[in-house]
């Protein structure tokens, strides 16, 4: 018999511990694949965040460490830094990323650090019970917006691959989703051009990946998949926001 | 033998550089030796000082309690510690910005330094070494060979003007173009008080 | 040949001497040097400064380099120290070592840039959250900024902890003739625990989260273990004229300068007085203050912070001999007056 799918190489062989319909299973897929693909994985140093994908050292097959919360850029700096030739990315959510590490992200972006950060926006923090994120749509409800999000008193969605593109050291900055095959292919090629781009030297890649989060948005896994296509999408328009990989 | 010196004045004046001078003429001679400065926020606004201390033995404090003698290249530096002084110590006075008709619990040598190093060195930025030149000619004059104290023996083993212009060119070994006319300098205000 | 020299930059030769890899860091005063000589020094060997954003990001520039094995540091002073504590407990928890430095400066807020120790309490206490110590070095010196810096790094990988200096603004500001006499440390043994990719091997991870029943408490027993060792082999300190002593000052850094002088003058004045001075401050000399406790002594504890270092040598003696505090703090120093009165008032 011909064996035609199988795990990558670069997953383990464990249980995660994300929620039904969730994002991150596909998402560490498509990067673990991507690995694989270019051969990265016996030179790859990765800083797991603070948040949903906190134990992504326990299923990623290949060297993790831990960072706290918001701080996986500067860890991935200092990682990068003394480690030229090591494959080096962090994988970061919205409260990460954009919310406390949002000093981090813009100064290693700023110094062009050649890394490369997969963001997941889930527009909620997942991982302590769905309060509100940078990224939570005016008028979301979420724990801690009760009555929707209302940008007098909580601001508005943080859009950082636009924030990021007036940066001279960002070289590649993409947003896609996963909430169809379709979608996922073309993350999947996101994720492979932005690795890319750091194998080549062309300085700060990063790749948002709009996901969802049924379990804290209160939703069914296909309410979930609707309410990305309809309404989440509509905030956070796909496409590539920077591309200067063939500069 | 336990000294302390401090030299003072506008930032830019040179009175870090002095003291380091001084420091190194007391290494040369195997003594111990701290140079602390004032620093930061201090010495944007008014004054700069560096204090140094020679002795030969460990040193505890970095900083003038009761100092031997001042450089004062400003007035302000002057009023500053001259209240820490005592009649065993010996100061000089940039007369160049400093008045002289005021009363001082210590009268100081008044030396304009700054005068002579734009005339004489063609250099304003010699200051602080005409001042160090004139502090070891004062120190001689105060210190006749049968005089043990503390001050007469530091002038005896670190602050000759010999050892001054050797620490000199120790000092200024990165910059070679820069070594004679502070040599200069040190002379001319060696030369100036007679 | 000793060359005069701050203590900065003594510090910053010591870390060169030691193969360092990689410096971060950020600008704040009593420190400046450090950060500006590596930013020189670090290009001219080809290896590795970044003038971070914040003290956060040094802090985890270091935890990311040290990950990977690498020796490296970050030094700042007492506000920036706040800001790096976060770092550090997950640097402690995680086992990584490398080099901390706190030039401290006059708190609490933002104080003022005068040399200060009252972060003693942060630095031997554990500064940041959770149950977890550094090794705590107090240069008193530029020749010792130069010599604990060189040995910090190997004492660090020994134990897989992150070494503190603990020294002031002015310790680190003050020149003083130092002795380069350190050989070069180069060719290192691989660790076989740093991250540095999973070539030929199984992957590794370096974390702390540990949700599962019984293994959060099993790494702290772990930790307090390592601790407990650390204890037992890695006490410095110097004695002063301590053996017939009637009074013994108990002072580090600068402070400890001071304080021998006190000593020598009350000597010349007749009175039986001695110096202990801590060189670690954790772990700390508990063992020979409680020895040099006798009866009829008395001890004399001289800081420049109201009294932090003293609760740990009440806890030494445990009530045996009474324990007496002379401090100042928010700038200046004690000056040898001022201490060989209060040696006096004790006589």
């Amino acid at each position: 018999m011909q064996k035609i799918l199988s795990k990558p190489e670069s997953l383990k062989d464990s249980v995660m511990s994300y929620c039904p319909g969730c994002g991150h299973g596909i998402i560490h897929r498509l990067v673990a694949e991507c690995i694989d693909e270019l051969n990265l994985r016996e030179k790859t140093i990765a800083v797991a965040p603070v948040g949903c994908a906190v134990f992504a050292y326990d299923y990623f097959n290949f060297d993790v460490t831990e960072a706290p919360h918001g701080r996986p850029p500067a860890v991935a700096t200092g990682i990068k830094r003394t480690n030229p030739d090591k494959f080096v990315f962090t994988y970061q959510g919205d409260g990460d990323i954009a919310a406390i590490g949002m000093a981090e992200t813009i100064h290693a972006a700023n110094r062009g650090e050649n890394i490369t950060t997969i963001f997941v926006n889930n527009a909620n923090y997942g991982m302590t019970g769905g309060q509100m994120a940078p990224t939570t749509l005016i008028g979301q409800k979420t724990e801690t917006s009760p009555f929707g999000r209302d940008p007098k008193r909580d601001g508005y969605p943080i859009h950082l691959c636009e924030l990021l593109s007036s940066l001279e050291g960002t070289a590649y900055l993409e947003r896609v989703s996963i909430y169809n095959p379709q979608n996922i292919i073309k993350a999947k090629k996101a994720i492979k051009k932005a690795f890319q781009c750091q194998i080549d030297g062309k300085g700060f890649s990063l790749v948002e990946i709009i996901s969802n989060c049924p379990v804290d948005w209160g939703m069914t896994p296909l309410e979930s998949i609707k309410w990305t296509e309809e309404t989440f999408l509509k905030e956070f328009s796909l496409g590539v926001i920077k591309d200067k990989t063939n500069v | 033998m336990y000294n302390e010196i401090i030299i003072a004045g506008f930032g830019g004046q040179g009175v870090l550089l002095a003291g380091t001078l001084v420091a190194q003429a007391a290494i040369e001679q195997d003594l111990h030796t701290t140079w602390f400065p004032s620093y930061g926020a201090e010495m944007r606004g008014g004054t700069a000082n560096s204090t140094v201390v020679v002795s030969t033995d460990e040193i505890g404090s970095p900083l003038a309690f009761n100092p031997n003698a001042l450089i004062a290249l400003n007035e302000p530096s002057l009023n500053k510690f001259m209240p820490r002084m005592t009649e065993k110590s010996v100061i000089i006075a940039n007369s160049s910005i400093i008045a002289q008709g005021t009363e001082y619990k210590i009268k100081p040598y008044f030396v304009p330094v700054t005068e002579i190093a734009d005339k004489e060195i063609k250099n304003v930025k010699t200051a602080n070494l005409v001042a160090v030149g004139a502090l070891i000619k004062a120190l001689e004059i105060n210190c006749p060979a049968d005089n043990k104290s503390d001050i007469c023996e530091l002038e005896k083993r670190v602050l000759t003007l010999k050892s001054a212009l050797t620490a000199c060119e120790k000092a200024f070994s990165s910059k070679p173009e820069l070594v004679e006319i502070n040599k200069k300098a040190i002379q001319a205000g060696y030369d100036y008080i007679k | 040949m000793k060359i005069l020299m701050k203590g900065n930059i003594a510090l910053c030769e010591g870390a060169v001497a030691a193969g360092i890899d990689a410096y971060f860091g950020y600008p704040i005063t009593p420190q400046n040097e450090v950060p500006a000589y590596f930013s020189k020094k670090m290009v001219e060997l080809n290896k590795v400064f970044v003038q971070a954003e914040s003290e956060i990001a040094a802090a985890n520039m270091v935890l990311g380099a040290a990950a990977t094995g690498k020796r490296t540091m970050t030094s700042t002073s007492s506000p920036g120290m706040s800001l790096k504590q976060e770092a550090i407990s997950y640097m402690a928890a995680l086992q990584l070592p490398a080099l901390i430095v706190n030039v401290q400066r006059g708190g609490p807020g933002l104080g003022n840039i005068s040399g200060s120790q009252a972060d003693y309490f942060q630095a031997v206490k554990g500064g940041g959250h959770g149950d977890y110590r550094l090794i705590v070095l107090a240069p008193n010196s530029a020749q010792e900024m130069y010599e604990f810096a060189y040995d910090s790094f190997d004492l660090a990988e020994k134990y897989r902890i992150p070494v503190l200096i603990l020294t002031d603004g002015m310790i680190g500001q003050m020149m003083e003739p130092v002795e380069l006499n350190k050989t070069p440390k180069k060719d290192f043994i691989e660790k076989d625990w740093a991250l540095t990719a999973c070539k030929g091997r199984e992957p590794r991870s370096i974390k702390s989260l540990l949700m599962r029943d019984g293994v959060l408490e099993k790494h702290n027993i772990n930790l307090q273990e390592k601790y407990k060792l650390i204890s037992q082999n890695e006490v410095q300190y110097e004695t002063y004229n301590t053996d017939n002593a009637e009074i013994i000052v108990i002072a580090y850094g600068i402070s400890s300068r001071i304080a021998k002088s006190a000593v020598k003058l009350a000597r010349q004045e007749g009175i039986k007085a001695g110096l202990l001075r801590p060189k670690t401050l954790w772990p700390f000399p508990s063992e020979i203050i409680k020895s040099l406790a006798k009866d009829g002594t008395k001890l004399l504890v001289a800081e420049l912070s109201h009294g932090q270092m003293v609760e740990d040598v009440r806890l030494a003696v445990n009530g045996k001999v009474p324990v007496e505090f002379i401090g100042k703090a928010g700038g200046g120093v004690l000056s040898e007056q001022d201490l060989l009165n209060k040696i006096k008032n004790l006589k």
